[in-house]
């Protein structure tokens, strides 16, 4: 029996991310993985010969810089690309083009509402402002409010700092946003239904949450907080798709002599007199190990692959009504070439961004009604983008490749299970939707790949097809992430740890979950902490 | 207005023969001058274009650039006596980057030479420099200089899908050339000669064609580049790429030894850590008793890659060999925060003495209007900040 000093569950970016950073401290550490394909939702896959889809996540902007530099990642084959130049589509003939230039940008939206261009520049500022102390706290262990350990009053002296540093105002104001729901949180500040409906959009992304539901402002505000080389609020491609971070993230680790087995489902964590002592293999091999973490999402964890008598009373009730409900759904396509969309001027940089089917206000909010009925969204909210105009590996020389990110969809479906004939259907309104803004559109699909969440769930291991591994609420965030008193990584069987997007700071690819872990493992074991500090454009 | 009633048209710029797309495309105005040429500082935004540059190709005007054409029996030993490398070594259609100085050492330009026959070359440098070839051409019998910068346009393409364009563009053989290589081609009717060259540091190719012909090749370049991104991109993204490719830039790393007031204020070949292009082993050369007591000496200055903690650009800031920064050592030529290597890198010149040593940097910044100021390690690198494969492959990879 091979023995370890930590297994890693899962070669999704957080868990390459924390066998790095174990291995960079000297610790023998193997990532096991369940499909033949690392990455996780982070993965570039040829599905037709020509175009690679990055079949789940397919932009970034939360990636810690510090780690990218520090793992050397651009050594190992990993440039960002920041993009620009992205379209708004209203209902019917209205666009709003979000030009890269401030003048031209400023310009644009004045021709939708004077009033809405100049409000622009204070919601940018307050969203900046908030944005500022979230990220301060990625690559740190939030504080456990019931621990009177010095660390703990540290950091949340930390925290009340930078608080306090906001003005009292302004805390009034930031406390109200975290309950609050995106669209009334923008009726302060815009009077176009357009604009609206644009900057609103970024808060439904990923949620089962309405742009009406309270908690929405916040995933807004998760989205934008991210940035490309400084820049809050842009959004990069990876050259090669989301794979190449994987990819990357994988050959730093073995440059450290950390191992990756594929094709290796952990049916079980092995508890040994209440600590972690090793994981069992779908094929009944036993791997022991001091340390295990896990980075699947806190659900799958306790329920699926730990036996329900190994976890202290509670755990396993908590887990299973873990919030990581199902929202969204994402269709590939290869084309043939380029859509023209309909009132947008024939600007080159204007094709360079993305596309987002956002409508209004009112149709997002019905696009949420059709969810809780348990049916996708008959006019859904679509975030498009097509990579392969920045990215000249992922599409043959003059065709393309477009993400097509879907909200909503539901996990199942209140006519019964998922077929292959209603994934076909969902995929059927998602095309459909997309050609009545770019007539000729279907005539350019060459290939196309649907995913629901039960497509999601069932090769990626996200339970329920849920992208954040887990809601983005207060109620999971932050030291409530996954579950209150369990905030630090640490889970409640010794030795064992948790290293996913169901632990701080959540969702996206920023590798500061595994990172984090990784942080608190080494710590645990005494050894020198190897995880670099985050460095910050906005200090 | 036609040009007679133009007030001020003894002060307006020269234009490359490709400006009337560089003007449709430069939709934010943004000119700025080289040699006389009106000249883009860039065209949509910076980064977009320096992006264009590492991930998909980009072109860059090198009209302003000055050219010239030495010829002649002599013409081999001409330049031989004026640069400091050995231009007998450079075989026939193949470039070499060189550098020459004054009597003292101290270096006057940089440029490459273009070995086009036995007996014929071309030079490009930044600078004009047609008085000190003449100078330099004191003594020798059959060498005649000629000022070709206006007769020839000249397009710089480069970036990872810059290969993929010229082959779509027709280019048949393009594959074979090799890095600091030259191939002729027939283009529009004119000899078109294209040489695998930059200012980038990754792969790059530059085209050079009779002027008449310089609109028709850009146009052709883009439509073969239409599928591979292509962009022009203008003097800031230049800066960009070059700094991470660790190349010199004049005003910014030297001061022309021709240009410069304060005595020692210009620069040797060593102390700009471009030694290895000095050959003592070849005949005499402008410079050589004074590089060859410098090189006995060592350089009083080097000029070092840093690797700098936080990402504040290390613009202007001083290199000091203690963190209480009071024990000067140095002073930064170029910095910036490198997008693609997620590095925040700089060049600075170092008192050789110092390199052994901790080196730390004060660097200011501002942060809405209020002023700060950061002292951060610097780590000495050896090696160019960005040196992609790709750079050196052939055939290059199409992506």
């Amino acid at each position: 029996m091979s023995h370890y000093d930590a297994i890693i569950i899962g070669a999704g970016h957080n868990g390459l991310t924390n066998a790095a950073y174990l291995a960079k401290a000297g610790l023998k550490v193997v990532v096991l993985e369940k499909n033949d394909y690392i990455g996780g939702a982070a993965v570039s896959r040829e599905m037709t010969e020509g175009w690679w889809y990055s079949s789940c996540s397919y932009v970034c902007s939360m990636m810690r810089q510090a780690i990218h530099r520090d793992l050397d990642l651009t050594r190992h084959g990993l440039i960002l690309v920041p993009y620009l130049g992205t379209v708004a589509f209203g209902d019917g003939d209205e666009r709003l083009l979000q030009y890269h230039d401030e003048e031209a940008a400023y310009l644009e939206l004045q021709r939708h509402s004077r009033h809405d261009a100049d409000a622009m520049a204070r919601f940018n500022t307050d969203l900046n402002r908030y944005s500022q102390l979230i990220r301060k706290t990625l690559l740190r262990t939030p504080p456990d409010p019931s621990s009177l350990k010095p660390r703990d009053l540290m950091e949340f002296l930390f925290l009340a700092k930078q608080t306090w540093a906001m003005g009292e105002k302004e805390i009034y104001e930031y406390i109200r946003f975290f309950t609050m729901s995106a669209a009334e949180f923008l009726e302060d500040y815009f009077e176009n239904d357009l604009i609206k409906a644009a900057m609103a959009s970024p808060g439904v992304i990923g949620t089962a949450l309405g742009v009406y539901s309270p908690g929405s402002a916040y995933i807004l505000l998760h989205h934008v907080m991210g940035d490309v080389d400084g820049s809050i609020g842009a959004w990069g491609l990876a050259r090669g798709g989301m794979g190449a971070i994987s990819n990357a993230l994988a050959s730093s680790l073995k440059s450290m002599n950390g191992e990756i087995r594929t094709e290796a489902p952990v049916q079980q964590i092995l508890v040994k007199d209440g600590k972690a002592a090793g994981v069992v293999l779908g094929n009944g091999d036993e791997l022991s190990a001091d340390i295990v973490v896990s980075n699947l999402d806190a659900k799958r964890t306790f329920t699926q692959i730990m036996d329900k008598n190994d976890l202290p009373d509670g755990i396993y009730d908590r887990a299973k009504n873990f919030k990581i409900r199902g929202s969204s759904g994402k269709v590939n396509i290869a084309l043939s070439g380029l859509p023209t969309f309909t009132h947008v001027p024939d600007n080159p940089y204007l094709n360079r961004g993305g596309q987002g089917f956002c409508g209004s206000i009112e149709t997002m909010e019905r696009a949420y009604d059709d969810w809780k009925r348990g049916r996708w969204s008959e006019d859904p909210f679509i975030e498009s983008v097509i990579p392969s105009v920045w990215d000249p590996t992922v599409a043959p020389p003059g065709q393309h490749w477009m993400s097509n990110f879907i909200q909503y969809c539901p996990p199942k479906l209140a006519d019964g299970e998922w077929t292959p004939e209603k994934r076909d259907a969902f995929g059927q309104t998602v095309i459909d939707k997309i050609e009545r803004y770019a007539p000729g559109f279907k005539d350019l699909i060459v290939h196309m790949e649907v995913r629901t969440p039960y497509e999601i769930e069932n090769e990626v291991g996200l339970t329920e097809g849920n992208i954040f591994q887990g809601e983005l609420t207060i109620d999971q965030l932050f030291f409530n992430r996954p579950f209150p008193g369990f905030g630090q990584y640490r889970m409640p069987v010794k030795n064992m740890y948790m290293c996913g997007s169901s632990t701080h700071p959540g969702g996206g690819v920023s590798s500061a979950c595994g990172a984090n872990a990784a942080r608190e493992i080494l710590m645990d074991l005494k050894r020198p902490n190897t995880v670099p500090e985050d460095d910050f454009y906005d200090e | 207005m036609t040009a007679d009633t133009d007030r001020f048209a003894g002060e307006r710029l020269r234009k490359s023969p490709s400006y009337p797309r560089q003007k449709e495309l430069n939709i934010r105005e943004a000119w700025s001058s080289w040699n006389g040429y009106k000249f883009a500082e860039y065209y949509y935004d910076t980064e977009y274009e320096y992006f264009c540059v590492r991930n998909q190709c980009g072109t860059y005007d090198i009209c302003p650039m000055q050219k010239y054409e030495i010829s002649g029996a002599d013409a081999e030993a001409m330049l031989n006596r004026m640069v400091t490398r050995d231009v007998k070594k450079i075989g026939i259609n193949r470039v070499s980057y060189c550098l020459w100085c004054t009597d003292e050492g101290r270096m006057i330009d940089d440029g490459t030479i273009f070995r086009l026959a036995e007996d014929r070359f071309m030079l490009t440098c930044g600078s004009p420099c047609q008085a000190w070839l003449k100078k330099s051409a004191y003594g020798f019998r059959d060498v005649t200089i000629r000022d070709v910068t206006d007769e020839l346009a000249a397009l710089s393409l480069q970036g990872p899908t810059s290969y993929a364009t010229l082959k779509t563009m027709g280019l048949d053989g393009i594959e074979t050339l090799k890095p600091f290589g030259i191939m002729h081609f027939t283009f529009d009717g004119q000899p078109l000669m294209v040489s695998r060259t930059g200012f980038t540091g990754d792969l790059g190719y530059e085209l050079w064609i009779p002027r008449e012909s310089g609109l028709a090749m850009w146009d052709a370049l883009y439509e073969a580049g239409a599928n591979y991104g292509i962009q022009p991109y203008g003097e800031a993204a230049t800066n960009m790429a070059r700094l991470e490719a660790g190349f010199i830039m004049p005003l910014m790393e030297f001061n022309e030894a021709l240009k410069t007031i304060h005595f020692e204020h210009d620069q040797t070949p060593f102390e700009l850590s471009l030694g290895w292009l000095v050959d003592f082993k070849k005949p005499h050369f402008s410079g050589r008793e004074a590089l060859l007591e410098e090189k006995r000496r060592g350089p009083k200055y080097t000029l070092t890659k840093l690797d700098i903690d936080g990402n504040r650009a290390a613009e202007d800031a001083h290199i000091y060999s203690n963190k209480a920064c009071t024990n000067e050592v140095g002073y930064v030529t170029s910095a910036m925060w490198s997008p693609a290597v997620k590095a925040n890198i700089a060049l600075a010149m170092i008192e050789t003495r110092a390199l052994d040593g901790d080196l730390w940097a004060e660097i200011y910044y501002d942060k809405e209007l209020r002023k700060h100021s950061r002292v951060e390690r610097c780590r000495v690198q050896k090696k160019p900040f960005w040196t992609p494969d790709r750079a050196r492959a052939t055939p290059p990879p199409l992506s």
